[in-house]
């Protein structure tokens, strides 16, 4: 029995990071917006550990912030520790990242949706997407309920059939005791949409009276804060907690090992791929049997609980054998478990059958995000979550789609690979994938994005006029500091040599000696008097663009080159085996993947510059017989 | 675009090499290593105009009298800037004009790529399309089965031990960057710095062994010199007649210089017969001398005969100060006659000196001994491996560069996340040669050797 419930432009299945996202981009937006979630309580929940940001990701709440979006606001509201990882190794590599309190951050989430205008948020399990002609109508619920929607995002993270395996026990159930989602994949594989599994695992949570934290290393947060959004004063923001350090050693390798038998991974009872760069502690054991002891952090999951999440003992073995191994660890010797560590098991799809937009190639107005799509990580959900509910807007109101290039952020990166090279295990994102890191620094996101933002309308002009002002101070104190001559004097030479850099014997610009690694803007300025007083945000860009002046103008010609690949559209409904010259394996992989444009053929394995070349002939070739 | 160049001649000896240049930079890349005899710039060259000049290398040495042409868009073959070279047919003086080219800021040309860009500005017709994919498919596929064929050779195995120590740098830099609370062991910036020590020291002797693999294929140009009468012939005969097996005869080629491949154990001479200077020589002395002088300038090796029953001449004089930094054999013949030669000056001059009696055939063993001594265990060990065609050179030498400058970077203080950025980049030329990517042949290093994750 099924029954109309009602008409939305937009429909998101899904209310984790990605789904809030894309819900808030549409209703603010303008569109009719529904939300479905399994609980209402889940909300932007944080299962896995109770951290936002860091390498790689840091990057993405700042540029998903300079888009308008809402995770850096909700991060800087619930820290509870804030810190700055990388700091010494350069700022490309500068990396944000804060405890969260775990229930202020969902209950944050939570506010913010009902209080926003045109967003619905509704507790229900979505089974069914309705499609039509090859275009997406609606959704039906498990109680019968049809909802129509002209465009509908997928976010289903990792509750889609997800089943939960601790050591011989396993059941299905999605995190923290949430309902699996079912009947959903059924109907999407109708759709011809290809899911496969993937699994991903955490640690167990236990009682912060139960460790002895006198006898492990205490990591405090940073005393200078920066806030994740670029909107938020940082004086609003104190560290609240420390995080501790403890390490396993040989004893717990030892039970760990004997045990192996009674883990659902090797005993093969777990057919998901799961992420390279989280391995469970029974992988870090036997692929690093070298290694003598692995660290734990016990990270506080926030500030009205006593769970403590325990970063680093991801596993699957069973509980008693957990409780086991934990106790052999200095610290731990008392520690009472509260939730016990699992693997989850999910479906997600083949995001090589999405869009740039995160659009489905083959079902108009679908749209996936977030670990449904292959990802990892609640800032890469939160950052497709973003784009694709743009786009879900673009697709109601008919407007031209976003597409964030590589040279653009760390967002467009990290669509262009998911897209384009698909993903063999779950995706995260790190500094390491971007070939433009010295651009996309996480200082400069809103330099990067806030036009686009304010472009689409998630960006109100006064923030905008703020950066355009921002960047004019900027722009003019490198034009003073590069025009700026400075002349050797006693003073100035004895300073140089005592910071080990060779003294002036003639005059130079003030920029040159700033481009030193040895000075900088800040530590040159008692030799520039005329110097107008800045903010630390602003000297800090002028001191970066100057340093880095030679690095990114090399970087910004590679950029050029790219885009002009990238601006060579290739048509959708192309059959690459009626192209000459093409080699086999070229034309399998280019019929596959559908490449949107030359820069992305290019990208793909197995496609050679030879088979480019004659792409690009084709395309000309085309276009002159179009116009003939 | 990229500007490219490619030789556009066949790849043999001929009379005339033409080699092609197009893109926006070619008159800028022409610029450097051309120096016109009137004086004139490239630059303010009209467009199908062309100068009479020479090309010359970094050091301004003279490499070779060429015409020069210059098209200027869009009136050009491929409907870019194009700089076409004329220069002296020889294989290797043809290819180094091509490097000089590739150093000052040219790529090689992809197969069919100056076709396609005609295409592509609208240089051909629509008619055409297909026999410039043709062309472009064919090209492909023999670079494709080279690339194969080179995976098994050893210069592969070389470049590739060197492209995985530069990945497992990269790996260490970016476990240490983006998992900076794992247990991950610091990079250390002097460590780090003697590694890329080592490892631009492998890229420069990779490098090295590509003049190695040109002369072990094509021979080695050697010019057999001397003052008249000093017995250059009965040596060019004695040479002939000891090697085993004469691989070809090139015999009158447009600059009437008779050539004879000559296996010696295991090297290969090209040997250039003096007859025609010779004749010469009767009728204009000065231009015998300033003929001979323009050979040397060509050879790979030059033998420099002198008369052990005479004392040194001008001639002798001019010779030797000519051969100052060439690679050359001093070659005292007659000594089966009464020495009258001043060996101080000789000594003092060459490394290798052998004495020989051409006539008796005699002393012809220690000569070839030289050679072999010269090409083969000088430098260069010949088993390492050999770089089979530019495209690789090109690449090894761009990642060169790049190792070098991520050295001066990191000495000067940079931080590591520009050292990175430069490293990636000459990771990516090395990649090319096998069609890998940097990004992800990194992370899978970083997994493997790692452990890392929460």
């Amino acid at each position: 029995m099924s029954f109309e419930m009602g008409k939305y432009d937009i429909i998101i299945i899904g209310g984790g990071h990605a789904g809030v996202e894309a819900g808030l981009v549409a209703a603010r937006l303008g569109c009719k917006t529904v939300m479905f979630t399994i609980s209402l309580d889940q909300i932007a929940n944080l299962p896995c550990n109770p951290s936002i940001g860091g390498t790689a990701k840091g990057h993405l709440v700042r540029e998903i912030d300079a888009l308008g979006g809402e995770m850096g606001r909700a991060s800087d509201a619930s820290v509870i520790q804030s810190r700055m990882l990388n700091k010494g190794k350069g700022p490309a590599v500068h990396s944000l990242r804060i405890q969260a309190d775990r229930v202020k951050y969902h209950n944050y989430m939570k506010r913010v949706c009902e209080l926003q205008e045109n967003l619905d948020i509704k507790q229900a399990e979505i089974t069914e997407v309705i499609v039509e002609d090859g275009e997406v109508r609606g959704v039906v619920t498990s109680l019968g309920g049809i909802y129509y929607a002209n465009a509908v995002i997928i976010s289903t993270g990792t509750y889609l059939r997800s089943t939960i395996h601790i050591g011989e026990a396993s059941y299905d159930s999605g995190p923290d005791a949430a309902l699996p989602a079912k009947g959903l994949d059924e109907s999407l594989k109708k759709h011809g949409i290809e899911l496969r599994r993937f699994k991903t695992g955490t640690p167990c949570r236990a009682h912060r009276r139960s460790i002895d934290f006198s006898v492990l290393q205490e990591q405090c947060g940073d005393e200078e804060i920066f806030p994740l959004s670029f909107e938020t004063d940082k004086s609003t923001i104190k560290n609240l907690v420390s995080c501790y350090i403890a390490y396993t050693n040989e004893e717990t390798h030892r039970i760990i090992k004997e045990n192996l038998h009674r883990s659902p991974m090797y005993s093969g009872r777990i057919d998901g791929i799961g992420p390279r760069y989280c391995p469970s502690i029974e992988d870090k054991v036997v692929r690093f049997a070298d290694k003598d002891r692995h660290q734990v952090f016990v990270e506080p999951m926030g500030i009205d609980t006593d769970e403590c999440y325990l970063q680093g003992l991801s596993t699957s073995l069973p509980e008693d054998i957990q409780l086991k191994f934990l106790r052999t660890i200095k610290g731990f010797e008392n520690i009472e478990i509260m939730r016990p560590a699992y693997a989850i098991e999910y479906e997600c799809c083949n995001p090589t059958q999405l869009r740039s937009t995160l659009e489905f190639r083959q079902i108009k107005g679908l749209f996936g995000a977030g670990q449904f799509n292959g990802s990892s990580g609640y800032e890469e959900a939160a950052a497709q979550g973003l784009v694709a509910g743009i786009n879900a807007v673009s697709r109601v109101f008919g407007r031209e789609m976003l597409i964030l290039d590589r040279a653009s952020s760390y967002i467009g990166t990290l669509i262009d690979d998911l897209v384009i090279k698909g993903c063999q295990d779950p995706y995260r994102m790190m500094t390491s994938r971007s070939e433009y890191r010295l651009i996309l620094r996480q200082d400069n996101a809103d330099q990067r994005l806030i036009p686009t933002g304010y472009r689409i309308g998630l960006v109100s002009a006064e923030r905008y006029n703020r950066l355009k002002s921002k960047m004019k101070e900027i722009d003019e104190e490198i034009k003073r500091v590069s025009k700026l001559n400075i002349a050797p004097s006693i003073k100035l030479n004895d300073f140089l040599i005592e910071k080990g850099t060779s003294p002036l014997s003639t005059g130079c610009k003030l920029a040159d000696l700033i481009r030193r690694p040895q000075l900088d803007y800040s530590t040159i300025a008692p030799f520039d008097v005329e110097r107008k007083l800045l903010s630390d945000d602003i000297s800090e860009q002028v001191n970066l663009q100057i340093k880095y002046d030679g690095y990114i103008k090399k970087q910004l010609e590679h950029i050029n080159q790219m885009r002009k690949f990238e601006s060579k559209l290739l048509p959708e409904d192309l059959d690459y085996t009626q192209i000459r010259g093409l080699r086999l394996e070229a034309m399998e992989k280019l019929n596959k993947l559908k490449p949107e444009n030359i820069g992305q053929a290019s990208r793909i394995s197995g496609v050679s510059p030879a088979d480019i070349s004659i792409l690009v002939v084709w395309l000309e070739q085309k276009g002159r017989q179009n116009v003939s | 675009m990229p500007t490219i160049a490619a030789i556009s001649t066949p790849n043999a000896v001929g009379g005339i090499s033409v080699i092609r240049i197009s893109g926006e930079k070619s008159i800028g890349v022409a610029e450097k290593i051309f120096r016109s005899t009137s004086g004139k710039k490239i630059s303010e060259m009209q467009g199908y105009t062309c100068a009479h000049g020479a090309v010359v290398d970094g050091e301004d040495t003279h490499v070779d009298e060429v015409i020069l042409s210059v098209f200027k868009a869009p009136k050009s073959y491929t409907g870019e800037d194009v700089v076409e070279i004329s220069c002296h047919g020889g294989v290797y003086i043809t290819k180094k004009i091509l490097r000089l080219i590739f150093e000052n800021g040219a790529k090689p040309a992809e197969a069919g790529e100056f076709t396609k860009r005609a295409f592509l500005n609208g240089k051909l017709s629509l008619t055409q399309a297909e026999a410039v994919i043709d062309l472009i498919s064919a090209g492909g596929k023999s670079e494709l089965k080279y690339a194969i064929a080179l995976k098994d050779g050893a210069i592969f195995r070389r470049i590739d031990k060197i492209k995985r120590r530069i990945i497992s740098v990269l790996g260490d830099l970016a476990a240490w960057a983006d998992f900076p609370e794992d247990d991950i062991p610091e990079v250390d910036p002097e460590n780090l710095l003697e590694t890329l020590k080592g490892i631009y020291e492998s890229l420069v002797e990779t490098n090295k062994t590509y003049d190695y693999g040109r002369i072990i294929r094509e021979g080695i140009n050697t010019v057999i010199s001397g003052k008249p009468n000093v017995g250059k012939s009965t040596l060019m005969n004695c040479l002939s007649g000891f090697e085993r097996s004469i691989v070809t005869d090139v015999a009158g080629t447009t600059r009437d210089i008779i050539e004879e491949t000559v296996q010696l154990g295991e090297i290969k001479l090209r040997l250039s017969d003096t007859a025609g200077i010779r004749k010469t020589d009767d009728i204009v002395e000065g231009i015998g001398v300033n003929l001979a002088f323009k050979r040397i300038d060509e050879a790979d090796l030059v033998l420099a005969l002198f008369d052990n029953s005479s004392e040194i001449t001008d001639e002798d004089l001019k010779l030797i100060e000519k051969l100052s930094n060439r690679k050359s054999i001093a070659v005292i013949n007659k000594i089966d006659e009464k020495s009258a030669l001043d060996r101080n000056l000789i000594n003092e001059n060459f490394k290798y000196i052998v004495e020989i009696s051409a006539k008796n055939n005699e002393g012809i063993e220690g000569l070839i001994n030289a050679v072999n001594e010269m090409f083969l265990h000088e430098d260069i060990e010949a088993e390492k491996g050999i770089i089979a065609n530019e495209r690789q050179k090109n690449c090894i030498t761009k990642a060169e560069e790049l190792v070098l400058d991520s050295i001066n970077a990191l000495e000067q203080g940079e931080l590591l996340d520009a050292i990175t950025i430069i490293l990636d980049e000459a990771a990516a030329y090395l990649l090319e040669l096998t069609g890998e990517r940097v990004s992800e042949t990194v992370l899978n290093e970083v997994f493997s050797r790692f452990c890392i994750g929460k």
